[in-house]
């Protein structure tokens, strides 16, 4: 049943007679039917960080009256797959498109992000059929003639498909011969989602991706910090709507990330910056931090629970859906949480100073001052050396029972730190040799990681548990909106909660062991050395 | 997949009507249909208006020489495509019978289509032979058009003590009274008496119409030229026993 998305071509004088000028273009060998004209809106989707059109696929949803259909397509304009899809409001999840081809086609490039409406267009379709001299039908042709509405209004070239019945390629292929050499019917080059694009002006992702700073080694440290903070400021703004709209948890993992490595910039090289502006922000930074921290800590849970469950051994899978109605209340309050401290004259008054204060802090300034090549290779020599520090003295005391659980918190932290400076500053480096850097420090991080993640889980499930109980006592009962648990289930849920913190202890156990292993690993592969930092200066 | 075949030892009988009018029918539900046109007299090709050729014939399509994909042409009709038939079928007994497992050689053909088509219809030729026996085991429903008469009767009861003795899995059973002439005491009387505590005989029946001898002069299904004719309706109650029968969601 696989159909050929065949050739295309603008029209050139519009829309009009367009059936017409067809039949007098393909006479006599040829003759043509109009079929339908129906009036359709048009949506084109993608992901915010735009992931299909990375992976040169083109998402496109054709709605008429009471009926529509979703097509995905490659960049060149081939027709991949096809699902029924009526009128939907957008964005949502991809479980809205039902089980089949095209939801097979699009979960590994889409994974957990939301499908958001790029542009929109309205207009007519008309479908002819081409019949050959024994009145078969050999190709049939599309004719769109669509207006772009949204972002910008913008009338789009009318265009023509003609696409081949199957076991007639060479009759339609003769069609397009007549229709090139025709009057006013232009081959098109690029498909119509091209002349969508070049009138949005913004690619897909385009408003994910906030830009990379190049920096050169002798710009101002001051200058080039405000430029990597402002850059993340820009990736809070973006996100921001999103988070509040419940859009998709990616959302608010990217506006955490860009919170996160602001604090670190601060915490690491702020002092790079006039006036204080570090001691001033570092403690607003740090409560937009904390304000994110349950509602994402609860994504992770009710994103990963399936697995989770699936892991038990004693008890069913089915002992923890208490656990997981549990997850799922909690979230819906802290969300509500985190949605009042975004739109808070607090957190809408945060990115107005910051944006004031970094914008002030990158004007231009007379005078020497000091480089940002100095300051990255000071920076990430230092925090370097604190790794092998901390790192050397663990592994060290790691004979007996291995290092602690805190020990090896602190060493993640310190990691992380290194990390973020050489994201930071990776533009100030030989690119094969910053990649090689980041891939032995991150060999060291997943396995900290590992560890980390486990105990921070267990007190979870600690907590949460302890919650459970507390929900059914005198003081919760009145205010529960589902129905609780039976002592029986109750007692199941926890019991199967034990057993899923001995696994994620048994992970930490793995974990720990390897970080010795990791550890010399990232010593000899030597980060400095590989990034050509020595003394404490960049090469330029 | 879901394969059906309409299936009579005798001919016209009405099995290449129904198998165009329900193939259609099954198209416009939504199934990717597939219509292959075993018989070489080639009507339901030339229902379509597809050349009855197929090249290198039945022996190549059993050989794998061409594989079926190859040979399928689309209709005029949206998710409908035909397998067309070819003079060489009338000796399909033969190729089938040089190739190994002769009587599983279809199931093997369309084995590939699997991913393609959500149903399949074969329109057979009216024989017992060897392509009857592939067919068996290829289908999931057999479809038997029965002209109310005494002898349609037994030739059905044979036909399905045939399917009772058949070696592995068999086929569901679905007969309907094609041709039906009200005016006509025995075909009144076998029509309400027969189906009488039978599954296997559908209570949607065909009558004898002139809209159906039409498709051969307009060259398209019933429902495609005349959607809320009387004989529409028939095959469209047809198609909703057949579908259920089929298991079709």
């Amino acid at each position: 049943m696989a159909t050929a998305r065949g050739e295309e071509f603008v029209i050139a004088s519009g829309s009009d007679q367009v059936p017409e000028r067809l039949a007098a273009a393909l006479e006599p060998r040829f003759t043509v039917v109009r079929e339908t004209r129906r009036r359709a809106r048009q949506v084109w989707l993608d992901t915010f960080d735009g992931r299909l059109h990375a992976a040169g696929l083109t998402l496109r949803q054709v709605a008429g009256a009471g009926s529509g259909e979703l097509v995905l397509s490659t960049s060149a304009g081939t027709d991949v797959a096809c699902e029924p899809l009526g009128t939907t409001r957008w964005p949502r999840l991809l479980d809205v498109i039902p089980a089949g081809p095209l939801r097979d086609r699009l979960e590994p490039v889409v994974e957990i992000r939301a499908l958001l409406p790029l542009a929109r267009a309205e207009g007519t379709l008309t479908e002819l059929r081409v019949l050959n001299r024994q009145q078969k039908t050999v190709a049939r042709i599309t004719v769109d003639a669509a207006s772009l509405l949204r972002p910008v209004p913008a009338v789009l070239p009318t265009r023509l498909v003609i696409a081949p019945v199957r076991g007639y390629q060479t009759a339609a292929e003769r069609a397009g011969q007549l229709l090139t050499v025709a009057d006013g019917f232009a081959p098109s080059r690029h498909p119509a989602f091209e002349s969508v694009l070049k009138l949005t002006g913004q690619p897909p992702g385009g408003a994910a991706d906030i830009g990379e700073i190049t920096l050169s080694p002798a710009m101002p440290a001051r200058v080039a910090l405000a430029g990597i903070l402002l850059r993340l400021a820009n990736t809070i703004t973006a996100n921001v709507s999103f988070v509040i709209g419940d859009v998709d948890i990616e959302f608010l993992h990217d506006l955490r990330v860009a919170v996160r490595r602001t604090r670190s910039a601060l915490k690491l090289a702020g002092d790079a910056l006039p006036g204080g502006i570090a001691a001033r922000f570092a403690p607003e930074f740090k409560w937009l931090g904390d304000l994110t921290t349950p509602t994402r800590d609860l994504d992770v849970y009710l994103t990963g629970f399936d697995q989770m469950a699936a892991g038990l051994s004693a008890a069913s899978p089915g002992d923890l859906e208490p656990f997981r109605a549990h997850l799922a209340t909690r979230r819906l309050t802290e969300h509500r949480r985190l949605v009042r401290g975004l739109r808070s004259a607090r957190f809408t008054g945060l990115m107005a100073d910051w944006r004031s204060a970094l914008e002030a802090a990158a004007r231009p300034s007379a005078g020497p001052e000091p480089d940002v090549g100095s300051l990255a290779a000071d920076r990430i020599a230092r925090a370097h050396r604190r790794v092998v520090r901390l790192g050397s003295a663990l592994t060290r005391t790691g004979a007996g029972h291995g290092p602690s659980g805190t020990d090896l918190h602190s060493l993640r932290k310190k990691c992380k730190e290194l990390r973020y400076l050489l994201e930071f500053f990776g533009s100030l480096y030989d690119p094969p040799a910053y990649r090689r850097a980041v891939k032995n420090l991150k060999g060291l991080q997943d396995c900290l990681g590992e560890f980390q993640d486990g105990e921070v889980q267990r007190e979870a499930i600690r907590r949460f548990a302890m919650q459970m109980l507390a929900r059914r006592g005198p003081a919760g009962a009145g205010r529960q909106a589902t129905v609780p648990p039976t002592t029986a289930e109750l007692a199941a849920t926890l019991l199967a909660m034990g057993e899923l913190t001995a696994q994620l202890h048994a992970r930490q156990l793995r974990g720990r062991a390897e970080v010795a292993d990791r550890f010399a690993q990232f010593t000899r592969a030597g980060i400095l050395r590989t990034l050509g930092i020595t003394g404490g200066t960049a090469r330029s | 997949m879901r394969v059906i075949a309409t299936y009579n030892i005798k001919g016209g009988v009405g099995k290449t009507s129904a198998a165009v009018n329900l193939a259609y029918l099954s198209a416009t539900g939504g199934y990717r249909t597939l219509l292959w046109d075993l018989d070489p007299q080639a009507a339901a090709s030339y229902v379509f208006r597809v050349k009855p050729r197929v090249k290198g014939g039945a022996k190549a399509l059993i050989r794998g020489a061409r594989p079926l994909d190859d040979a399928i042409k689309g209709t005029d009709f949206e998710r409908l495509d035909l397998l067309p038939a070819d003079f060489t079928y009338r000796n399909m007994d033969l190729a089938l019978n040089q190739a190994k497992r002769p009587t599983r050689q279809l199931s093997r053909l369309l084995g590939p289509l699997a991913d393609e088509y959500d149903v399949v219809f074969l329109d057979c030729p009216p024989s017992i032979s060897l392509v009857s026996e592939n067919i068996l085991h290829a289908v999931h429903v057999l479809l038997v058009p029965l002209i109310p008469t005494t002898l349609s009767e037994r030739t059905f009861d044979q036909l399905t003590s045939f399917i009772e003795d058949l070696s592995g899995r068999r086929p569901e059973v679905l007969a309907f009274f094609s041709l039906v002439d009200r005016r006509k005491r025995l075909h009144r009387d076998i029509t309400t008496r027969l189906p009488a505590g039978r599954s296997d005989i559908a209570t949607a029946i065909i009558p004898a119409m002139t809209l159906v001898e039409q498709m051969s002069v307009r060259r398209a299904p019933v429902p495609a030229f005349a959607p809320r004719s009387a004989a529409t309706r028939h095959y469209q109650e047809l198609w909703a026993e057949l579908r259920a029968r089929a298991r079709l969601r």
